[in-house]
């Protein structure tokens, strides 16, 4: 733990910090509408520290308060999850060897810490930045959600402080350099037409996961690997 | 909501960060794969980014999401620091609906 803070210099660590004060706030919605809901205080307290994935908590509340089973709740969250799964296989060696910390790591796989660790250049910076913003987040959300749940509707739309904003703002911030990177922009930019083409029509999630067809255009080859090719 | 579907929505989304993780380590990628992987990383970050800023729901979110995460982009780009680009962000798009900008 003293090494991710010696690794991480002061400007990602405000910025991990930045997000997480905005991960408190809107968690403290969460907890708010949850308990508005009707649900007891618990439900989103264990909610946050067992699932600890806001999209899928705020779709799985919403269902069942408007009316939905607790089977469509859990489907359509799981369906909003399941990109974890090439996350995971994306950012696998960051999170670490050993069992605790692997199942630790594990948990701590939000689109946040995998964008703050692929963002960094070195292997060793991208295992402190990863485990620096999944701790932070992890803390933050669930002291918002506690916090949120017992004031009731002490912050009942973050969107009028525009908090919705960070976090399209904050992954962009961390995607820029990597879309500078041969064939990655192409993939990206297809990706992200699919997902917005189908999110009329597809249930939350599903789209996300159809971006993966813009792999389609990553180019067959990268250049170096045909000059490699061509001179052995 | 009781603890059953909270315990198998927690459960399942375990099961994909720890299946994910797991499997990486279980085999030795090609180059070529590694390479994909992050690439489909990114896809899926960049589609997150898309989605989550012109929609809510399945409808447009309205233009002051758009314009906040647009001017922390831009900041991003110019290098600003990331408080900079968080706090842009966030006070573009309150104003904006503060001056009954959707």
């Amino acid at each position: 733990m003293r090494s991710i803070w010696r690794t991480l210099d002061s400007g990602l660590w405000r910025g991990v910090l930045a997000i997480a004060a905005a991960a408190a706030v809107n968690g403290a919605s969460f907890g708010a509408i949850a308990v508005a809901a009707g649900n007891p205080l618990w439900v989103p307290v264990a909610m946050s520290v067992l699932v600890f994935a806001g999209g899928s908590q705020y779709l799985a509340v919403g269902v069942v308060a408007s009316g939905g089973s607790p089977i469509a709740a859990v489907v359509g969250g799981l369906v909003l999850n399941a990109r974890h799964l090439p996350f995971g296989l994306a950012v696998g060696d960051v999170v670490g060897k050993s069992w605790p910390a692997r199942v630790l790591g594990s948990h701590l796989l939000i689109d946040e810490s995998v964008a703050f660790a692929m963002a960094q250049k070195d292997p060793v910076r991208a295992r402190a930045a990863y485990w620096a913003c999944g701790a932070s987040l992890f803390v933050a959300w669930n002291v918002g959600v506690l916090g949120g749940a017992l004031a009731g509707s002490l912050v009942s739309d973050p969107n009028a402080l525009g908090l919705d904003a960070v976090f399209p703002a904050v992954m962009l911030a961390l995607v820029l350099p990597a879309l500078k990177e041969a064939g990655k922009l192409r993939p990206a930019l297809l990706g992200a037409a699919i997902a917005l083409a189908t999110t009329p029509f597809l249930p939350p999630g599903v789209p996300v996961l159809l971006a993966l067809l813009g792999l389609v255009a990553v180019p067959r080859r990268t250049e170096s690997a045909e000059v490699k090719g061509a001179t052995a | 909501m009781t603890i059953v579907p909270i315990l198998v929505l927690a459960l399942g989304t375990f099961a994909f960060r720890f299946g994910g993780t797991l499997l990486r380590d279980r085999f030795t990628l090609p180059d070529r794969v590694r390479e994909l992987l992050s690439t489909g990383a990114i896809v899926l970050l960049v589609a997150l980014i898309a989605t989550s800023t012109l929609a809510k729901g399945h409808a447009f979110a309205g233009w002051a999401l758009p314009a906040g995460v647009a001017v922390g982009g831009l900041l991003a780009w110019r290098k600003a620091p990331f408080v900079v680009v968080v706090l842009a962000a966030a006070a573009t798009t309150a104003l904006l609906r503060l001056a009954g900008v959707a």
